[in-house]
């Protein structure tokens, strides 16, 4: 069956300033078919809910990501964030994603464990001992990611002003004209180039570094992929992990038994980011459509060769026939093959890191902090496509 | 040659990597990456994958049993 001749429907769904997942995907979710849906820009899609289609969607290869480049893609902005590995299908993604694949493995990620633990406690410490009330996010949830990803990278930290400021724009909504949007780009592209060149002249144990000689030893990618791989891995690093760490602590205030548990036996503390991970619908709405390459039946609706299709990760992570309980928190949840991070080949690229990131923040949030609370309300970010806290005022 | 895939199912995170990259070496069950065949032909995707997998849960042995993948 099919219901293409019904309107679509206005989306995203979520509202920007809190982390609810909206209630009109239960109702979607337990419908037959997909839903077709508008954005505000780009042609209209089909829209995954369920957590099955959800994975065949973003793991099977007859749905493309760079046929998205040839598409007027639904999308929240204008501007468009083309160029890239999101941009791209095997093999061709293959060629770059394993040039970093191997920076962000599990192992490779486990030794800078340590080092991420000192920097979420030096923070910490800080903020301490300035006093009450601090700003979480300004004071522990950026400036955490932000250091581990520029050392990695090779990335000043001292420029954060400077680059906060182009990623925002790339992951803004609404604010900025198609021209803005590109300008803006342009603008970080010159100051990546600006540093690649000094790595060229100084070579350092760092990821660009080992990006440009893959580009000059064995011009294994073009000086703009180069670019744009570096520039990608900046803006990716930090700005979803920072989001992430204040949503995390908002959605354990709201559930204090969790929380206290939580403080009780820090050995939960993996397992309870996992279904973090799970439950905080990140996004606004769902981005990056996959197209179809070829007809394929989806849940009752055929989805035609060249349509595109939304998979909303928030909606899937509460799909009551993949996840028992699925709209209630539960840190010790087991088998949780949650999609906060994706699936397929566009599975989050830096995963390992931000799973080590979250669970040392919360770790040291657990340990130094333990009776933090809110000293204020929350100042959420909008007209962004991740949702999260602008500033979040605490004190402990 | 034929080169030998070994899946370490415990350590595989069921990301999808491998399965999206060489869909004819790797499948997923029950949420688990897992080798479509014992023995394949050598072949790039699957050394992509290899390196790719966020678990590194993947090998890839020739006949002499020497590790081919991940590469280095």
């Amino acid at each position: 069956m099919t219901s293409t001749d019904t309107e679509p429907v206005a989306y995203p769904f979520n509202e920007a300033t809190s982390l609810h997942l909206s209630d009109r995907y239960a109702l979607i979710r337990d419908q037959d078919g997909l839903p077709r849906v508008r954005l505000p820009y780009g042609e209209d899609a089909w829209l995954v809910t369920r957590y099955a289609d959800a994975r065949l969607v973003l793991g099977d290869s007859r749905f493309s990501r760079a046929e998205s480049v040839r598409h007027d893609e639904p999308r929240q902005s204008e501007g468009r964030l083309t160029g890239g590995l999101l941009s791209m299908d095997p093999p061709e993604h293959a060629r770059l994603r394993t040039l970093v694949a191997k920076a962000f493995t599990v192992r490779r990620v486990e030794k800078l464990r340590p080092e991420i633990r000192a920097l979420a406690e030096d923070l910490l410490r800080d903020m301490t001992e300035a006093g009450p009330p601090a700003d979480l996010v300004d004071d522990f949830a950026l400036p955490l990611p932000v250091g581990v990803i520029c050392r990695l990278l090779g990335v000043p930290e001292a420029d954060r002003p400077r680059f906060r400021v182009w990623s925002d724009n790339a992951l803004s909504t609404s604010s900025l004209t198609a021209e803005q949007f590109e300008a803006s780009r342009n603008e970080l592209r010159a100051y990546m180039a600006g540093l690649i060149d000094q790595h060229r002249a100084h070579p350092a144990d760092d990821l660009m570094t080992a990006l440009i000689e893959a580009r000059d030893d064995r011009d294994r990618l073009s000086e703009l992929e180069l670019v744009d791989l570096c520039v990608g891995i900046l803006v990716a690093g930090h700005e979803t992990t920072a989001s992430q760490i204040p949503n995390f602590l908002c959605v354990l205030l709201d559930h204090p038994e969790q929380f206290a548990r939580l403080r009780e036996d820090p050995s939960l503390v993996a397992g309870a980011v996992e279904e973090l991970l799970r439950f905080v619908p990140l996004g606004v709405g769902a981005g990056q459509p996959r197209y179809a390459t070829e007809d394929i039946d989806v849940s009752g609706t055929l989805v035609r060769a060249g349509d595109p299709v939304l998979v909303a990760i928030g909606a899937a992570n509460r799909d009551a026939l993949r996840f028992d309980r699925s709209g209630k928190l539960d840190i010790t949840r087991t088998n949780n093959s949650h999609l906060g991070f994706g699936h397929g080949v566009h599975h989050c690229l830096g995963a390992p890191l931000a799973r080590v990131e979250l669970q040392e923040a919360l770790r040291a949030l657990l340990g130094m902090l333990p009776g933090v609370r809110l000293a204020g309300d929350i100042d959420w970010k909008t007209a962004m496509l991740v949702r999260g806290p602008r500033s979040m005022p605490v004190r402990w | 040659m034929t080169w030998r895939v070994e899946i370490d199912r415990d350590v595989c995170i069921g990301s999808g990597m491998c399965a999206g990259m060489a869909p004819s070496v790797f499948e997923l069950e029950n949420e688990r990456s897992r080798a479509a065949a014992e023995q394949i032909d050598p072949q790039e995707a699957a050394l992509d994958a290899a390196d790719s997998c966020p678990a590194l849960a993947i090998t890839l042995l020739d006949e002499d049993g020497e590790v081919v993948g991940p590469r280095p």
